[in-house]
Order: structure tokens, then sequence, then C-alpha cells
């Protein structure tokens, strides 16, 4: 298990190497000059050729695509992802606090998705196919395909609005997490909890089940053992949709105004400050490929078929 | 004397009203092994999987199951499942599938024999390894520590042999249990059945398509066909004297089929 950890970890570097790379390249890509989106914020009132070659030299970006790529590498291994181009602060100190006030909200939906999804999950299996697995998918299938912005919409209507009893926005106690965490939750639970059901039928129906029970094994056994084959499909997907909600709390954040991320990214992306939304890409990226890892490792723990497999 | 009496076992799927086994009757005399014959989709599994009640609740099935004096298509949930494993035991055709897969195979044997003895681990370990010696498993302590995907089928087929040995079931079902072998694993798992009906003298229902391995174990077969019994004799009888057209054809197709094999060897 360890020696299968180590290489899972080394298999990662590549990857993260070729995103880094991909990351710059796009950036890159862009049309407008960053020096002249630097000028632009400091309010420069006439843009000559002049200022904007002097400015280049200054960000560096008259050297060769190359020599910038390795000194922001190597920036970027230290966690020094540079200044921003509109206010000047350093971009980790813009984007820390955010990444944490993400990874809050991110956390406390995702560990909300799995209870909800695993409970409705083995629920629904255990009646497939009576009225209430029928009724709960109708449901789930309802809810998952209502724009969370417009469910969030409905839902500052009612709870914050007409009863008053959350707030609107920001992040001040407890209780602003609960609109924002039941709209990441239904916008997924919908999803995932049909993952589960299907994983849990489809070893209904395996032969281990027919020997356990031939055995003469009570059900609580039984269920137990076909709980733990479910969950492994379901493990892998829950690390993978940690990353996924990092991504999309985009949405949310900036309709209940959380600092966090997303927040940030978009006003990032608007005023064209490249270092912040590249350093914003970087970051997801790398999560992306961090739970992936982390979900082969738990997959292989509870699956030892896989462990020889890489 | 007959320890397991099937009357007029009737299995209907509700969903599309189809009759799958068709009103049939035998029984299982005390000690003596009942070899089940017939083509596939003929109703054998779920014959046997209907006497341990254990086909999905899409099945209907009606008629009376008497094991001693007991219906078991009239027992509860709760007393069926004290029926399944100590007094009618099963071994299973694919033993790769037959254990939890992200289990080591000790656990199974742990959890059954733990359900119907109480017995401490260190006791289930001790009989499981004595038992699995006497089917020619070496080194039974690592092996329960083994993953099912470790070992190979053969293998499993013995562990399940073993633990029944330990279970000492009055009823043993074995369906198609060296279907899923290669020949010298059939053999060796053949030669361990023998073995188990020689130690524990239980009787026993061996479903298989291998003609010879039911001349080898059984002393009576039943022959099936589409939902019906339509044969039914003892052993040396039935193959020496075949009455049905069926049947005929069935002895007839594993000659012909040794034939051409035979006619291969001589041509190489
Ligand atoms: N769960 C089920 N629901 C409906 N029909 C089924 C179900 N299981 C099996 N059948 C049907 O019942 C018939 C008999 O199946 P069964 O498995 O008993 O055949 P078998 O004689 O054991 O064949 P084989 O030699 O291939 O194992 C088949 O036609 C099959 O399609
Ligand atoms: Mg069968």
């Amino acid at each position: 298990m360890g020696m299968y950890m180590i290489r899972r970890i080394v298999f990662a570097i590549p990857l993260l190497w070729a995103i880094s790379l991909l990351t710059f390249v796009l950036i890159n890509l862009s049309p407008m000059d960053p020096a002249v989106v630097v000028l632009q914020a400091q309010g420069v009132p006439v843009i000559t050729d002049e200022l904007i070659a002097r400015t280049q030299q200054q960000l560096g970006l008259d050297q060769p695509f190359l020599v910038r790529y390795i000194h922001w590498m190597a920036d970027c291994l230290q966690l020094n992802f540079g200044n921003s181009y509109i206010t000047g602060q350093s971009v980790w100190l813009l984007l820390g606090p955010a990444l944490v006030n993400t990874l809050r909200l991110t956390l406390v939906s995702a560990v909300s998705i799995i209870i909800v999804s695993v409970v409705l999950g083995v629920i629904c299996a255990l009646q497939a196919g009576r009225l209430l697995d029928r009724s709960m998918r109708m449901l789930a299938f309802i809810l998952t395909a209502v724009p969370s912005y417009g469910l969030a919409a409905l839902l500052i209507w009612y709870f914050s609005v007409r009863l008053d009893w959350l707030p609107t926005s920001g992040m001040e106690s407890y209780r602003s997490y609960i609109l924002p965490v039941l709209i990441i939750t239904i916008s997924y639970a919908g999803l995932y909890f049909r993952n589960v059901r299907s994983s849990m039928l489809s070893n209904l129906n395996k032969d281990y089940v027919l020997y356990g029970r031939a055995s003469g094994l009570p059900e609580r056994t039984i269920t137990l053992h076909i709980l733990r084959n479910s969950l492994q499909v379901a493990v892998s997907i829950f690390c993978m949709a940690i990353p996924i909600i990092l991504g999309s709390t985009v949405v949310v954040e900036n309709v209940f105004a959380w600092p966090g991320l997303g927040s940030l990214s978009v006003r990032a992306i608007l005023s064209r400050d490249f270092p912040v939304i590249q350093a914003y890409v970087l970051i997801l990226a790398v999560s992306f490929v961090i739970f992936n890892a982390i979900s082969d490792m738990i997959n292989a723990a509870i699956n030892p078929k896989l462990r020889n497999g890489l | 004397m007959n320890i397991l009496e099937v009357d007029q076992l009737n299995i209907k799927d509700t969903h599309t009203g189809k009759v799958i086994v068709d009103n049939v009757s035998f029984e299982l005399r005390q000690g003596r092994c009942l070899a089940i014959v017939g083509e596939s989709g003929s109703g054998k599994s779920l014959t046997c999987r209907a006497i341990m009640r254990l086909n999905p609740s899409s099945l209907h099935q009606t008629g009376r199951i008497l094991f001693r004096e007991t219906d078991l298509n009239a027992l509860s949930a709760r007393e069926m499942r004290n029926m399944r494993g100590r007094p009618i035991g099963m071994i299973m055709q694919n033993g790769m599938s037959a254990f939890d897969p992200s289990c080591v195979v000790g656990v199974h044997f742990r959890e059954t024999l733990g359900e119907h003895y109480g017995w401490s681990r260190s006791v289930i370990d001790a009989m499981m390894q004595e038992a699995m010696q006497s089917v020619m498993l070496n080194q039974p302590a690592q092996l329960m520590n083994r993953y099912p995907h470790e070992l190979s089928g053969g293998m499993l087929q013995r562990m399940m042999i073993a633990l029944t040995l330990v279970l000492k079931p009055d009823i043993i079902i074995a369906d198609e249990p060296t279907t899923a072998l290669d020949t010298l694993s059939q053999q060796e798992v053949m030669a361990q059945f023998i073995h188990l009906r020689r130690t524990l003298g239980s009787s026993m229902i061996f479903i298989s398509h291998d003609l010879g391995a039911v001349r080898h174990i059984a002393d009576d077969v039943l022959i099936m066909k589409s939902g019906q019994i339509i044969e039914r004799g003892e052993t040396g009888q039935l193959f020496t004297a075949p009455r049905h057209d069926y049947t005929r054809q069935l002895l007839s197709a594993r000659l012909t089929l040794s034939d051409h094999f035979r006619q291969l060897i001589n041509e190489e």
C-alpha cells in the first residue's frame, strides 16, 4: 500500500507539469497586452508605445516565452504567483484567504452531498421500483435540472426576504452556510445519489450475495458487504466531485457575495488581471490532480484488486 | 426414506406471466445423490434455488417442498434463513465470483460459521484449516488471508467444499460446480466431491452438463427440458437404457462429441 501511494504521487508529477504549461500558454494567447492592462489600471491617461515598452520590460514581458515560463514555474513552486496587475498586491495574499473561504464552503457542501446521496441511494436501492424510489428519482431529476442561480433567487426570496430567517449574503456565522450549501447539495446530490443507487443495485444480483444468503448469513451482514462494494464507485466519484464543486462555486459565491475564489476569479477575469487568473486556474487544476490521486488511493485501500494495477 | 420431497413445484415470472418451471415433482432419498441434467435454460438452477427460496421476488413459486416434515415453502423468511447453510448447503458454479471481492476469503468462513455455531475466531480458523487440508489445499492459514482474485477457480471451489465439510449440511446442492474449471481442476474438484459425500454421508443434488461426472457420482438422474422433468431413473439404468428420445439425444450427443475428439486425435 505504501508503494502504491508513492507510485501514485510520482505519476501525478508529469501531469501537474503539463497543466502548468497549458495554463501558461493559454493565458499568453490572450489578445490583450498585459502591459496595457497595467497601465489602464494605473489610470494613465495616454498610453504611448514607449510606455508600453517600458512596462513590458518591468514585468519581464520582453523576454522570450520559454524564459518567462521557467521564471513563472520557479516562482509558482515557491507559492509566489506574482503581483496583481490591478491592485499591485501579492496574488498569494489575495488568493490565500479566498481559497480558504471557498474550501470551507466546498468541504461543508461535499459532506452534505455525501451524506444525502449515500442515505438516499441506499434507501432507494432497497426500495427499488417502489413508489418511494420512483418519486425520489423524479424529484431529483427536476431539482437537478433547475439552474442553481434560479434556485438561489427563489430560496433567498423565501427564507431571507419573506421569512427573514437567513442572511442574504456574506459569511458571518454558520447560518450564512445554510443556503449556499443547500443549493450546491441540491444541484449535485441528485446526480450522485443515482450513482450510489445504481451501484448498489448492480451488486444486489452478484453471485457473492447469493452465496452469502445460501450460507445463511443475516441480511444485515449481506447489506454491509453490498455497501462496501458499492461505495467503491461512490468514493471515487465523491473525491472527483470536490474539485468540481470547488470550480462551480463561482455561481453560488457571486449570488451570495461569498468572499471566495469564485467571486475573486470573476473580478479578475473582468479586469484581465492575468496573474490572478493564472493562479486560479492552476489551483483548480492542481486540486483536480490531488483529489484524483486521493480517490485512487482510497479506492485501492478498499479494493485490493486495484493495488497491483498501477 | 426421503429427506426431501418436491411436490408440484411451479415457478412463474410475475412480470411476463411465463411459467418457467412447470409442476415439477421429485424426491431425494436419504444419503443418495440426485443429478439434474438438461439443456441450458431448462430450469435446473431455478429449481434448486427454489428449494432454498433464493430466487428473486419477481419469480413466484408454488407447491410443497418437504424437508423431513417441514414445508420449506411455508416457512417465514426468518425460519427459512435458519435452514440455509447448515441443514441445506449450497456450492456455487463459479468460485471466482462467489466470494465478496473486497474481503479475504476467511471473512466469509468466519461470518458463516460464527452465525451457525457461534464459535470464536480461533476455533473457526482451526476447523477451516483442517478441512482445507483434507481437500488438498496446502498452507491453509495463508489461503484464508487471500483475496478471491488471488486464488484459482479450482482452489475457491475446494474452499467452498471445505466450508461445507465443516458445516455438515444434511443436503448439499451443487449447481454445476465444475463447469467453470479446466479439465485438470475438474478432476481434482470431482475427487473432493466424492470425498465430501463419503465423509459426511449427506444427500446431494448435483447439477451438471458433464454426463461423465454424473455417471461417476450420482445414484439417480432427472432429465429436465423446458421446465419439465421428462425422464428419471437410477443412473446405471438410465445410461444403458434411456427411454425418452431426448435422453438418447443427450447421450449420443456426448458420444458423437467424444468420437469427434477421438477422430481429431487419430488424425494427428
Ligand atoms: N430472474 C429471472 N427472471 C426471469 N426469468 C429467469 C430468471 N432467471 C432465469 N430465468 C429464465 O428461466 C429459465 C431457466 O433458467 P435456469 O437458470 O434455471 O436454467 P438452467 O437449466 O440452470 O440453465 P444453465 O444450464 O444455463 O445454467 C431460463 O429460460 C431463464 O431465461
Ligand atoms: Mg444454471
